[in-house]
């Protein structure tokens, strides 16, 4: 495992956006209708925000940058990084934080770079930002997480479309002495192809034949640009892994679960999600849930849960938090950090 | 013939087995499981399903299975004998 901490970094705000245009899994045809309803309470997943075409990851998470920067009252001279965590990038090549630096009106003094990574990206994106501001005293930077998933599914596959939303969030960072965050970050690349959008990159280029649909199971068809996700691999894998990723990253820091004000969990699946909570034996009240109303975002479901859930709290006072991402990769990891009357935004919709 | 306490022991295993497997389901009713149940041709069962046994076997006996598992398995009964050899 890779346990470590990052010194000298505090979180100074939280912001998300999602697209105004909302699907309700209560019309979702190639459910029944008591499969509907078994699936919104056992997933957990009634709404999702869906982007209209045209509408990107990096807009989203522009529109939550803009707003965070004008309510942190920031310098944008200052922002020294920016990184945007992604699966849905605007382009294949350029990186697509290039664009959004050039966009958000950053200085050209400014580390800007892409990372590829879905459900456990918001945790790494704190240690990754946190790695490099903490050699920059006096430094700003901007974490951007977001994706558009749902331009990756098959809406003729029961197995994924009732899952994924849209979001884009931002994160202000800054160096801060005394402050500091822990980390415990794992990978399982054995298993890489239990969530995996087969073709379209450079394994298997794309071809004609990509576009073809094949009938898998019963409500379950795509093609080869389509997400593929083995349920019952992804549910095990959650089960198995991510509870003991998180006791040992508290066992190792001496940190006392109890004093852990809030859980937040990557938003992938109700009944997972309860399972991890019963077997860590935290209270519900301390795990908080976005998932009923925003679905599963990928990498943005962390911070879009702070922003839906934790708004107030965030705002007015000092929080203790556990966040812990998992999934696509595979990869996993927890974090723990301690915020003070952060900038928090309300929800943005666009 | 008086079943021996071993044997005894294995039979209430697996009635609380079928019993916890039965309280998965909402709409089935009590009496549609036996150990002989084919649980896959219960008109309730499915993806969801799945997921809620796999959570219920990890939560109450602690033992991970696969689709495989669920695959091999015809019966509650089957199931059962799967979960015990992990």
């Amino acid at each position: 495992m890779a346990i470590f901490s990052v010194p000298n970094i505090q979180v100074k705000g939280v912001s998300a956006a999602v697209p105004k245009q909302v699907e309700d899994n209560k019309d979702f045809e190639l459910l029944t209708e008591n499969e509907r309803a078994l699936f919104i309470s056992t997933v957990g997943i009634r709404y999702r925000r869906v982007a209209p075409t045209g509408l990107t990851a990096s807009d989203l998470c522009q529109s939550a940058a803009e707003k965070l920067l004008a309510d942190l009252n920031w310098n944008r001279e200052d922002v020294k990084i920016l990184v945007f965590i992604t699966q849905t990038p605007d382009y294949i090549i350029p990186n697509t934080s290039s664009l959004l630096q050039h966009k958000l009106g950053l200085s050209k003094n400014c580390i800007a770079f892409d990372v590829n990574l879905g459900c456990s990206g918001y945790v790494y994106g704190l240690s990754i930002v946190g790695s490099l501001l903490q050699n920059m005293p006096g430094g700003k930077a901007l974490l951007l997480v977001g994706d558009i998933s749902t331009t990756t599914i098959s809406m003729q596959d029961k197995s994924t479309a009732p899952l994924f939303s849209d979001a884009g969030t931002a994160t202000a960072l800054e160096f801060s002495a005394g402050s500091e965050i822990h980390f415990n970050i794992q990978t399982d690349g054995k298993e890489f192809d239990d969530i995996i959008i087969p073709g379209g990159a450079y394994r298997n280029g794309f071809n004609e034949k990509q576009l073809a649909y094949t009938e898998y199971a019963k409500g379950i068809s795509r093609n080869d640009l389509h997400m593929k996700l083995d349920g019952i691999k992804i549910f095990n894998f959650g089960l198995r892994e991510v509870a003991p990723n998180i006791e040992t990253l508290l066992s190792e820091k001496n940190i006392e679960k109890e004093d852990i004000d809030y859980f937040v969990f990557h938003q992938a699946n109700l009944l997972m999600l309860e399972s991890i909570r019963k077997k860590l034996k935290v209270a519900s009240e301390k795990v908080p849930y976005s998932l009923h109303d925003y679905g599963n975002t990928s990498s943005a479901t962390i911070p879009l849960t702070m922003v839906a859930n934790l708004n107030g709290e965030l705002k007015s006072g000092k929080l203790k938090l556990l966040l812990s991402g998992f999934g696509v990769g595979l990869s996993w990891g927890s974090a723990y950090l301690e915020t003070e009357n952060i900038i928090c935004p309300q929800l943005i919709e666009i | 013939m008086i079943p021996t306490f071993s044997k005894l022991h294995v039979n209430m295993e697996l009635e609380d087995f079928v019993k916890r497997f039965a309280d998965c389901f909402h709409q089935t009713p009590l009496s549609g499981f036996k150990p002989e149940t084919e649980f896959a041709k219960l008109e309730e069962w499915g993806s969801m399903m799945t997921l809620i046994v796999i959570g219920m076997i990890d939560a109450d006996f602690g033992k991970t299975i696969t689709s495989d598992d669920l695959k091999n398995a015809t019966t509650i009964a089957s199931l059962f004998e799967i979960v015990k050899s992990k």
